[in-house]
């Protein structure tokens, strides 16, 4: 948390200096939109490794920070991204292999322990999942949890509702708040100070972010002081939870950004096709990533062509043309 | 006339949903029958998103639950908090069907969509509950799409992600959900529901050219095949409109 200081730096400095090996980790997005990807393939090439991330449904960050060995837990509620892959394909075999160490949540239950985090309370409550496995079974041991003073002893807790039966409910499961060191989101526009204006669907992104000892955004565009504050109703993130503010158009890619560019359905099909190969992802992250010093590098070997065929329609805030097959 | 399986489950899917109710949907052929119904038999219903979005437009078929196409024209973008909130919510959850998936299902409409195998180490891996347990936990009925296949209708699920009646008629109760429950589960061979007083699974259609034994034997559990009859072939103007507005570039069918 800053305040009045301008916070504009380049990626490499942003990740370098927050981003650690170790660290406790959160992306923003949601699946194939918005994911912050040039601070994911920044942190790469940087091979800061040990995360611990925190996702609800963030698929493609996901996959490729698990596919580039930078994870060692992942708390999350779903590891797909949509139509292109039902389930993540590097998480998957991550999972299998036994490389890394998952705990599962439902969406709702990752959503309301980012937003325990942002309120400074321990735990929120919710209906969801009484009965289930995510109840019962635990990806982290007990012996796990409590050597980590980083974690919460318990996946989970129910509890008789404290009220009687008031509002008709016998018992509700507590989720425990999180506080990542680090959260990342991608963002429409952002100022100097770190005032951010999310368009369309803000996902979790704006509790993620709040709950996080630092902020760092990434954004399509960075306006001047006071441009975003002469609208402040269509603001969600006011600048005194942010760190870092980095300029980077396309930052998003290959996942979307609504009123900007959609996903890049070409990148996505080629990526899951390959991820499905130890080889060939092997050289992915070799040529499609490390070889790039960075993201307008890695936008350059797509080419202009690829990019405005994913430009928004502004009527539409997505490429309505768009050959998706 | 001439149809897909792909295309006669999501319509029977579409047939089940009525003016009035909001619908969960999440990617592939859920959304396409939500879809469906919006554009054939129930123009009053409203297509909601655990994203956000709600009453969307949708102009174009989305590709995935947090897809930018879901964001145009919706009648408001929030997040994923008020989405599920509009669930759990008493008044509002009342009136919301939920379209799911699963890799297993038991007689009590229970769903696996987490892992084949020890959790610990699982010889599969899947992608996880995302919103599906939150889901099946709050809303009033759920339509569940399953491929008729012995290992997915399992006795004992390897991993319980969604709640359906738990185990038995008092199962939501006793663990403290609210009321509802799985309504129909739709399979690229027939239609089940589930008994009023046992809340057990049973035959209640199955599609044309096949009979309730070649569906029982593609099931690791019994179920009564007595109630059945045959399901309806999509007609051509369900059809014609499932294909020509809802999914003219043939991105899921």
């Amino acid at each position: 948390m800053k305040t009045n200081t301008h916070k504009v730096m380049g990626l490499k400095e942003a990740m370098g200096k927050y981003v650690k090996d170790g660290c406790h980790l959160s992306i923003g997005g949601f699946t194939i939109n918005r994911n912050p990807m040039a601070a994911v393939y920044e942190i790469i090439r940087q091979q800061i490794k040990g995360i611990h991330l925190y996702a609800h449904s963030n698929g493609q960050g996901v996959d490729e920070l698990v596919g580039a060995g930078c994870i060692s837990c992942l708390e999350i509620a779903y590891g797909g991204m949509g139509k292109f892959s039902s389930t993540c394909i590097r998480f998957r075999k991550a999972i299998e292999d036994k490389k890394i160490r998952v705990e599962d949540y439902s969406n709702y239950q990752m959503t309301l322990r980012f937003l325990a985090g942002s309120m400074g309370i321990p735990f929120l409550p919710t209906r969801s999942s009484l009965g289930t496995d995510i109840i019962e079974k635990w990806g982290f041991p007990i012996e796990f949890r409590q050597a980590d003073n980083r974690l919460p002893d318990n996946k989970l807790v129910v509890l008789e509702n404290p009220f009687g039966t008031w509002c008709d409910t016998k018992r509700v499961v507590l989720v425990p708040a999180i506080n990542p060191d680090v959260t990342i989101i991608h963002v429409q526009k952002a100022d100097y100070l770190g005032n951010c204006r999310i368009e369309g669907l803000t996902f979790a992104d704006v509790e993620q972010a709040k709950a996080a000892k630092a902020l760092i955004i990434t954004c399509e565009e960075l306006l001047d002081d006071d441009y975003l504050k002469n609208e402040p109703d269509r603001n969600q993130i006011p600048f005194i939870h942010a760190d870092a503010v980095v300029h980077l158009p396309y930052g998003a890619y290959p996942t979307a950004c609504y009123q900007y560019y959609d996903y890049d359905p070409i990148y996505l099909k080629e990526y899951v096709k390959k991820a499905k190969d130890d080889a060939l992802y092997r050289s992915y992250i070799e040529e499609s990533i490390l070889k790039h010093r960075t993201h307008s590098d890695l936008l350059d070997s797509i080419g202009r062509r690829r990019l405005e065929m994913i430009s928004a329609d502004k009527n539409r805030g997505y490429a309505k043309n768009l050959d998706r097959r | 006339m001439n149809y897909t399986l792909k295309e006669m489950m999501t319509l029977v899917a579409a047939r089940e949903i009525r003016n009035g109710d909001i619908v969960f949907c999440g990617t592939g052929i859920s959304m396409l029958a939500a879809m469906a119904a919006k554009n054939i038999n129930a123009p009053e219903s409203v297509i909601f998103f655990e994203t956000g979005a709600i009453d969307s437009k949708l102009e174009d078929l989305p590709l995935a639950v947090g897809d930018s196409r879901i964001m145009y024209q919706a009648s408001s973008n929030g997040g994923l908090l008020d989405a599920f909130a509009t669930m759990q919510n008493r008044f509002t959850g009342e009136h919301i069907v939920g379209i799911l998936g699963a890799a297993q299902i038991d007689i009590y409409g229970n769903l696996n969509s987490t892992v084949i195998g020890d959790y610990q180490q699982p010889a599969v891996r899947f992608a996880g509950s995302g919103g599906a347990c939150d889901v099946a936990s709050f809303v009033s009925r759920s339509i569940i799409f399953m491929k008729q296949e012995k290992r997915k209708f399992k006795v004992q699920l390897d991993y319980l992600t969604s709640p359906g009646y738990l185990d038995g008629p008092d199962g939501r109760e006793n663990a403290g959900l609210p009321k509802g429950g799985p309504h129909r589960v739709i399979t690229d061979m027939g239609v089940m529901g589930f008994d009023d007083g046992t809340k057990r699974m049973f035959l209640e259609g199955y599609y044309p050219g096949v009979t309730p034994e070649d569906i029982l034997e593609k099931m690791e559990f019994e179920i009564d095949i007595s109630r059945a009859g045959e399901v309806l072939p999509p007609t051509l103007e369900e059809l014609t409109l499932l294909r020509e507005k809802c999914d003219p570039h043939r991105l899921i069918l």
